[in-house]
C-alpha cells in the first residue's frame, strides 16, 4: 500500500518549484518611478519657473529631498506605517550608496576624460618628462620617472611602517599595561598630524642633521611617519577582535605569549591586517607635501632610492598643473588616472596576500581539496 | 569523606606574578610583563619538554618504519601519552581582587581516574579547574593560596614555568575553540608548535591524537579543510585531539559538552571513557547523569550566599550519588535545588 503510494508519488509529482522570496511588485516599482519622476518635475518647476535658485548641486539635493518626501507620501497611501518606514529607509540608504559609487566613478571618470589625450599614448607610460619642453607634443613626455618614484617610495614606506605599525598594535592589545595609554594617545595624535610636518621632520632630522641625501629613502621615511599611525590603529582594531578564547586555548597548550601572538593571533587577524595595510598605503601614496620636501622633483628617471632627487606621481601632477600648456594639463590628469590605477593594483595585491577571512576557503583551495579527496 | 580542613598556614594570597603567562624564565632576565621575551622562551623548548616526560616521547613511539595503516589506534594504552600522574590540591583558596571565591579546597585526583566536579553555577568549580593548570593567574586581579601537587611537585613553586605546567596539564574549554586560521591537521599539530615540541613524525602524532579523540574516521579525508567547518561536537573533539597531541599527563575539561547536542555529548563521553586509563581526567559538569556515567570520583562544590565556594563532599561517584553524607549533596544530586 505504502510502497504503491510512494511509487505513484515518485512518478506523478512534477518537478518542485522553488518559492521566490523576493519579488519586485509592479506597484512597488511604479511607486518608486512615480516618486522619482514627480520629484524631478517639481524640482524643475521650482528651479526654473518659481524660485530664483540655480546650481546643479542644489538642484539634485532638492530633488533627492522631494523624492524621499513624495515616496513616503505615496507609500503611506498604500501600506501600513511599519512598511512605509522600512521602504523609505531602504530607499534613502540605497540612494546614499548610489551617491558614494557615483562620486568614485566621477573622480575616476573625470581624470580619465581630462587625461584621455595623454593616457592613450603608450609613450606616456614609457617616457619621462626629460625631453618634453613647453609646447612639445603629447607623444613626447610621460610619467615613467614618476611611477618609478612612487613605487619605490611607497614600497620602502610600507616596508618601514607596516612592521612598526603592527608591532605597536600588538603592544597596545597584547601587552597593554601602564604604557599602553600614552602610546595610544600618541598614535591617535599622529593620525591627525599634518603631512607637511612629517616632511619637515624628516627634512630637519634626517637630511639637515644626519646628512641624508634628498632621495626616495628620505621621502619614504616621511611617508612612513604618516602611514604608521593608520596601520597601527587599523591593526589594533582587528587584533582586538581576535576572540580571547583562542589566546586561552593557546596558553593552555603551553605556549608563550610570543608564540601565541605569532601563531594564533596574527594568522587569525590576517585578512583584517591586510585591510589596515591597504588603508596605510592609500594614505601614503597620494601624499604630496612630504615628498615635496624630501625627494623633490626632477624631469628625468632616477632608479636609485638612496641618491638624488626623484619625482613621484603627486609631485608630477602638482608641477604639470602649474604649466600653461593644455598638453601639460592633460598629462597632469593622465598622471592622476595612473595613480588611481596604481592604487587599484596595490590594493589587489594586498587583498590577495591578505587572503580570505580565517576559516573561509578560496575557490582555488576548495578545488585543490576536492582533487586531493578524489585522489585518496 | 568530607575534605574540608582548616590549616591556617597557606592562607596568604599568592598574587599572579608579572610574567605569569608563559614567556617568563626564572633564571633569565625578568621582563616586566613576559613580553617580549619571545626569543628566550622560543629557544629552549627541548630541555624543558623532557623534564615532564611529555612531548618528545611522542615522537619516539613510532619509528619511520611504522606504517600508518597498521596502527591500531587508542586500544593500546599509554601510546603517545605522558606518564600517568595524579594531581592533588591542598588547601587551595582563590581571590578575584578582594573577593574570595574558593575557600581551602583540598582534593586528591588520582592517576587514571576520572574525577567530576559538580555543583551549582558560581560555586568556584571552573576557578578551581583553572587553578589546576595555572590558567587562573591569567585573569587580572586573580590570586590564590595553597598548593597543587602534580606527582608531589608543587606546580606553583617558583621554579615551575607556567608554560611547562600547562604542557603537562592540558585543558578543554566549554566552547569549542579550534584555531580558525588553521586546517584540521594544523589545529592538532598546533599544540606541538605552540609548546615548542619538535617531533620527527608529525603525521603520526596527528593521526594518533585524532584517533584517541575519536575523530579520525570522520576527518581523515579532509585534514586540510579548516577546523571551523566542522560541527560543534567535532570541533570539541578536535580540541581534545589538540590537547592530546602534546601528551599531557592530566586533562582538565570545563563543561566540555554544555554547548553540544546529545549525540555529540555521547561521543565525547565515549572518548573520555577510552582515555581514562591513559590520562588523568578532571571534568566539570552540570549534568548529573554525565557525572555518574563518566566519573569514578566526584566532588560537590557549593557556595552559600555571599561566602566563597568549598567542597561539601567528595568521594567515589556511587557513594556521592547513592549514599551522600551531607543532606545538601543529596538535595543537589537529586535535583531538589541548583
Amino acid at each position: 500500500m505504502t510502497t504503491d503510494a510512494q511509487a505513484l508519488r515518485s512518478t506523478a509529482v512534477p518537478a518542485e518549484r522553488r518559492v521566490r522570496i523576493r519579488q519586485v511588485s509592479g506597484a512597488g516599482a511604479m511607486t518608486l518611478g512615480g516618486a522619482a519622476g514627480g520629484a524631478l518635475a517639481l524640482t524643475w518647476l521650482l528651479y526654473e519657473r518659481i524660485l530664483a535658485a540655480s546650481g546643479v548641486l542644489g538642484f539634485w539635493l532638492s530633488w533627492y529631498v522631494i523624492f524621499l518626501l513624495m515616496y513616503a507620501a505615496m507609500a503611506a497611501m498604500q501600506w501600513d506605517k511599519l512598511a512605509v518606514r522600512d521602504r523609505v529607509a531602504s530607499v534613502a540608504l540605497a540612494g546614499a550608496g548610489v551617491l558614494t559609487c557615483a562620486i568614485v566613478f566621477d573622480q575616476v571618470g573625470f581624470s580619465l576624460a581630462r587625461g584621455l589625450a595623454a593616457v592613450t599614448h603608450v609613450s606616456f607610460f614609457t617616457h619621462t618628462l626629460a625631453n618634453a619642453g613647453p609646447l612639445s607634443p603629447m607623444a613626447d613626455g610621460g610619467v615613467l620617472g614618476a611611477m618609478v618614484g612612487t613605487l619605490e617610495e611607497i614600497g620602502l614606506a610600507t616596508l618601514f611602517s607596516v612592521p612598526l605599525g603592527i608591532t605597536a598594535a600588538i603592544f597596545l592589545v597584547e601587552v597593554g599595561g601602564a604604557w599602553a595609554r600614552p602610546v595610544r594617545t600618541l598614535v591617535e595624535a599622529m593620525t591627525a598630524l599634518p603631512d607637511i610636518i612629517a616632511g619637515l621632520f624628516v627634512l630637519a632630522f634626517a637630511i639637515l642633521t644626519l646628512g641624508l641625501q634628498h632621495c626616495a629613502l628620505a621621502a619614504s621615511l616621511a611617508l612612513a611617519v604618516t602611514m604608521m599611525p593608520i596601520v597601527a590603529r587599523g591593526s589594533e582594531t582587528v587584533i582586538r577582535l581576535v576572540p580571547g578564547m583562542l589566546r586561552e586555548a593557546s596558553y593552555a597548550l603551553g605556549s608563550s605569549q610570543w608564540r601565541t601572538v605569532w601563531n594564533v593571533v596574527l594568522p587569525t587577524a590576517r585578512s583584517g591586517l591586510s585591510t589596515a595595510v591597504v588603508l596605510g598605503m592609500a594614505r601614503g601614496i597620494g601624499e604630496t607635501a612630504p615628498v615635496l620636501l624630501t625627494a623633490g622633483y626632477i624631469k628625468g628617471l632616477n632608479f636609485n632610492p638612496v641618491n638624488g632627487w626623484q619625482t613621484s606621481l603627486p609631485m608630477l601632477i602638482f608641477n604639470e598643473r602649474q604649466q600653461p600648456d593644455a598638453n601639460d594639463l592633460a598629462r597632469a590628469f593622465g598622471a592622476g588616472f595612473t595613480l588611481l590605477l596604481l592604487v587599484l593594483v596595490l590594493f589587489t595585491i594586498a587583498r590577495l596576500l591578505g587572503g580570505n577571512k580565517p576559516g573561509e576557503l578560496s575557490r582555488r583551495s576548495r578545488r585543490r581539496i576536492a582533487r586531493e579527496t578524489v585522489r585518496r | 569523606m568530607t575534605t574540608e580542613s582548616s590549616q591556617p598556614d597557606h592562607d596568604q594570597p599568592r598574587h599572579a606574578r608579572p610574567g605569569a603567562n608563559g614567556a617568563d624564565s626564572p633564571s633569565g632576565p625578568h621582563w616586566p610583563s613576559g613580553w617580549p621575551a619571545g626569543p628566550l622562551a622560543a629557544g629552549q623548548p627541548d630541555g624543558h619538554a623532557s623534564s615532564g616526560g611529555a612531548g618528545t616521547g611522542t615522537a619516539t613511539v613510532a619509528g619511520p618504519e611504522t606504517s600508518m595503516i597498521d596502527y591500531v589506534g587508542a586500544s593500546s594504552p599509554h601510546l603517545g601519552s605522558g606518564p600517568l600522574l595524579g594531581l592533588e590540591a591542598r588547601n587551595v583558596s582563590a581571590w578575584f581582587g578582594s573577593n574570595k571565591v574558593l575557600d581551602r579546597v583540598s582534593l586528591d585526583m588520582q592517576p587514571g581516574r576520572v574525577t567530576a566536579l559538580i555543583g551549582p553555577s558560581g560555586c568556584g568549580k571552573s576557578t578551581f579547574l583553572r587553578i589546576l593548570n595555572r590558567m587562573h593567574e591569567m585573569v587580572r586581579g586573580a590570586a590564590l593560596a595553597g598548593e597543587v601537587l602534580l606527582a608531589d611537585e608543587d606546580i606553583y613553586h617558583p621554579s615551575q614555568r607556567p608554560a611547562d605546567v600547562r604542557r603537562r596539564i592540558g585543558m578543554v574549554f566549554q566552547k569549542p575553540n579550534p584555531f580558525p586560521a588553521m586546517s584540521i591537521y594544523d589545529n592538532v599539530a598546533s599544540g606541538l608548535k605552540l609548546a615548542g615540541i619538535k617531533v620527527s613524525n608529525k603525521d603520526h602524532v596527528v593521526e594518533t591524537s585524532l584517533r584517541r579523540a575519536g575523530l579520525w574516521g570522520e576527518v581523515q579525508r579532509r585534514l586540510r579543510t579548516p577546523g571551523g567547518a566542522l560541527s560543534g561536537g567535532q570541533q570539541q573533539r578536535l580540541c581534545i585531539a589538540r590537547s592530546l597531541a602534546i601528551s599531557p599527563s592530566v586533562l582538565l575539561m570545563d563543561e566540555p559538552c554544555s554547548a553540544l547536542d546529545p549525540t555529540s555529548t555521547r561521543r565525547i563521553e565515549e572518548t573520555i571513557t577510552e582515555l581514562q586509563n591513559q590520562v588523568t581526567i578532571v571534568i566539570v559538569t552540570h549534568n548529573m547523569q554525565q557525572a555518574q556515567r563518566v566519573s569514578k570520583y566526584c566532588a560537590f562544590f557549593l557556595a552559600a550566599e555571599g561566602t566563597p565556594g568549598h567542597i561539601v563532599e567528595s568521594g567515589p561517584t556511587e557513594k556521592v550519588f547513592d549514599d551522600p553524607v551531607d543532606p545538601r549533596t543529596a538535595d543537589y544530586v537529586h535535583g531538589r535545588f541548583g
